[in-house]
């Protein structure tokens, strides 16, 4: 089969243009740490509100100084976030989150956070936030018709 | 179009059909039929079931169209919800998912590629009787889907994720969409057995082939939403079965949800192949190529788990795969560019073009069938590499589920298959009614306003995704609208560019409508097809036509993939018994 000669180069180009870019993407990875979420465990979303530690959402400091937020997602609310939610800049915050009701979306615009929350797996992600502000997690996946109201405020000092 | 053509078929397709290819006038010798020069011994009857089809692609378009005016209003501050039936947003953006992702490209490709079929083959499909009943089923599938979505019994959007639960007709409805796509493939997998009973060692001719491969690989690409419909959700929303896995069923709809992207593009891609290049004047550039393009999308189609980066239940191996084999399918749209580009180029220098970049302005841009789909190439070229973002794992966290995401397949699916097949109209719809059409200028002014327009709508979605703007949401009414001052650029473009493309959806009815009630036998009926430039003899690569291992080789390594992730998935954690908050 005949292939012309300037597209063989074009695809050679090409191919080397789509090997450098997943060279990037594992450097992304092994050297500056981006990750995606990973399993992390099952649970029953009827039991999500009976189970520690989704029994008392909130935001705990841990032996090491970084936080954990643990986060429970209902239409429309993100249990766990209140005006106590407050830490300082340069604090790594551990998110720990399930569902009881629809697949939710958790992003937190300007940091790393974009995850799917799903009933029956729990999500775990993790974060620093450097810059003093108000941040939002907001609901990235529709779940029904007041989706556009699920969002919370919290503040890095 | 039809006027410009010299030659009646594509060279390829006459070589193929030597012993029917003269059935000009009928047994009695007095009336022509309208199609038989084109391709013989077709009639009335064998186009039918097509124009049924194009038909209802046409009020998927219109009803998608409709309700994209009122998102696009919504991002100005409009609420137009309010002065409507409609009962929320998200009813609306249902609507406009459904009628544009599913209603609108399949029903297109029923009728195009039925059609390309046909004409490659140089003969009708085997059996008008699954034809029609494939039409049939079509209809019946949007009529069960739309009352579900139009009675708000049904806003789950286009990807229904478990524990949305609609009724049974929502469901029902799409099996049955689906299942008018699967008799299609049926129809033309008995023709492709019939011509090649009777062209023994023969090429398999090109356009035909690289239409069967595309309903080849959205049969296997189905299995997903097929398995994930009838074995969960239709059973879970009839009450027969409890609870669903939302992660489990989910992957299955991406199974399907990735590659049913290419399902969107190949017909287009048929056309940009084998018809552009004759419309302006050049040739295929290569058959072994372009069969090995269609075929990479058959064998590229465990990708989904690309759409799922960000899911707690999928682990890190699969997400890996998926993202090498994602790389992947970029290749053949890059040999795409450089094929397509090179008949454009030939074309436009045989009409006196000249120099390296000038030789596009020969190009015949007055014709609104060339010129929408011109346009609808450039607008692929940015949707591509948007497309590569997504892909791109780990940035794939700055815009998943932003905004940033129908930025990029409004680019794809709404301008390189949307604007083409409004493009493709221009010369279809004279083809199969012999109205010309009412106005090429208006058409010309049509498809250059829907590309402005999806231009500064998908900058201002992907402007408004990098900053953080969730995608399928009302965004207007988000209680934490207020925090993001840099979303006003992107709600502002969003609403110009979508108002654009809606007065450009506009002008495309109007001028299809008028054309309908010209008088009719005023065109000849000739499907554009290129001649190609490097042929395969028969004899020589005989291999590479053979969609039955072609077929068994994506399906075995399809399993093989997704064997993968399953195995990772199971046992099932059926945990939702599904509500309904709309």
């Amino acid at each position: 089969m005949h292939i012309d000669k300037y597209e063989k180069f074009f695809m050679r180009v090409s191919a080397v243009f789509l090997g450098l870019a997943i060279v990037a993407l594992v450097l992304s990875v092994v050297g500056h740490k981006a990750a995606l979420p990973e399993p992390a465990e099952r649970i029953d979303p009827e039991l999500v509100r009976s189970t520690a530690p989704f029994d008392e959402p909130g935001l705990y400091e841990l032996d090491n100084g970084d936080y954990e937020a643990v986060l429970v997602a209902s239409a429309w609310l993100w249990d766990g976030i209140d005006e106590d939610f407050v830490i300082p800049a340069g604090s790594t915050v551990h998110f720990k989150v399930t569902s009881v009701d629809y697949i939710h979306g958790m992003l937190i615009p300007e940091t790393n956070i974009n995850a799917m929350v799903i009933p029956g797996q729990v999500t775990e992600v993790e974060a620093t936030f450097h810059d003093p502000g108000t941040y939002t997690l907001l609901c990235h996946e529709y779940c029904g018709a007041m989706h556009h109201t699920m969002g919370a405020q919290f503040t890095v000092e | 179009m039809t006027q410009t053509l010299e030659t009646p078929t594509g060279d390829e397709a006459i070589s193929a059909d030597s012993d029917t290819a003269n059935p000009v006038v009928g047994a009695s010798g007095s009336r022509r039929l309208p199609w038989a020069e084109d391709i013989p011994n077709v009639s009335a009857l064998d186009m039918r079931p097509i124009k049924w089809q194009f038909t209802l692609s046409l009020v998927g378009l219109a009803l998608g169209a409709l309700m994209g005016i009122m998102q696009a209003m919504e991002r100005l501050n409009v609420n137009l919800y309010d002065k409507t039936p409609l009962s929320t947003y998200y009813q609306g953006l249902t609507i406009h998912g459904v009628a544009l992702a599913l209603v609108f490209t399949f029903c297109f490709a029923n009728a195009f590629l039925s059609l390309t079929v046909m004409k490659g083959f140089q003969r009708p499909l085997a059996n008008r009787g699954i034809s029609d009943l494939s039409a049939m089923l079509a209809w019946a599938g949007v009529i069960f889907a739309s009352y579900a979505m139009l009675t708000n019994q049904a806003s789950v959007l286009f990807t229904f994720y478990a524990p949305l639960k609609a009724i049974p007709a929502f469901y029902f409805g799409a099996a049955l969409l689906v299942i008018s796509t699967w008799l299609v493939l049926l129809n033309m997998l008995l023709t492709y057995f019939a011509w090649k009973r009777d062209n023994p060692g023969q090429h398999v001719p090109l356009l035909a082939f690289i239409s069967i491969i595309s309903y080849m690989m959205w049969f296997i690409a189905s299995l997903g939403i097929a398995v994930e419909v009838l074995g969960f959700l239709l059973p879970w929303s009839m009450g027969l079965i409890d609870k669903v896995d939302p992660q489990f069923t989910r992957t299955l709809f991406w199974f399907t949800g990735h590659p049913i992207v290419y399902f969107w593009l190949m017909p287009i891609y048929v056309s940009w192949y084998m018809m552009l290049p004759k419309m302006v004047g050049g040739r295929v550039l290569s058959d072994g190529l372009t069969r090995m393009v269609f075929i990479a999308f058959l064998l590229l189609i465990p990708v989904g788990v690309h759409h799922q980066f960000t899911d707690p239940g999928i682990p890190f191996s699969s997400k890996t795969i998926q993202w090498l084999l994602t790389f992947c399918i970029f290749y053949p749209s890059i040999i795409t560019l450089f094929s397509v580009v090179s008949g454009l180029e030939e074309g436009a220098k045989s009409r006196g073009g000249k120099g390296r970049l000038a030789w596009m302005l020969k190009l015949p841009w007055g014709d609104p069938a060339v010129a929408g789909q011109l346009l609808a190439g450039l607008g692929f070229m940015l949707g591509g590499m948007s497309g590569l973002v997504n892909a791109s794992y780990t940035i794939n966290l700055v815009v998943h589920n932003t905004a940033f995401i129908p930025g990029h397949f409004h680019l794809t699916v709404g301008t390189a298959v949307a604007l083409s097949i409004m493009a493709i109209s221009y010369w279809l719809v004279p083809y199969l009614t012999g109205k010309e059409i009412w106005s090429r200028k208006l058409g010309v002014v049509q498809v250059f306003m829907w590309f402005f327009g999806v231009l500064i709508f998908s900058r201002g979605q992907m402007h408004g995704g990098l900053h953080g703007m969730p995608r399928r949401t009302m965004i207007n009414d988000a209680t934490y609208l207020d925090q993001f001052g840099s979303w006003d650029l992107a709600n502002i473009m969003t609403g110009i560019g979508g108002t654009i493309m809606f007065l450009s959806a506009v002008l495309f009815f109007i001028n299809i409508i008028v054309t309908l009630t010209r008088d009719p036998d005023r065109v000849q009926r000739f499907i554009p097809v290129a001649q190609v430039r490097s042929k395969l003899e028969n004899g020589s690569w005989m291999w590479l036509d053979d969609i039955p291992r072609w077929s068994a080789i994506a399906f075995v390594f399809s399993v093989i993939i997704y064997g993968e992730v399953f195995y990772h998935l199971l046992p099932l954690n059926a945990v939702s018994k599904g509500l309904r908050l709309w």
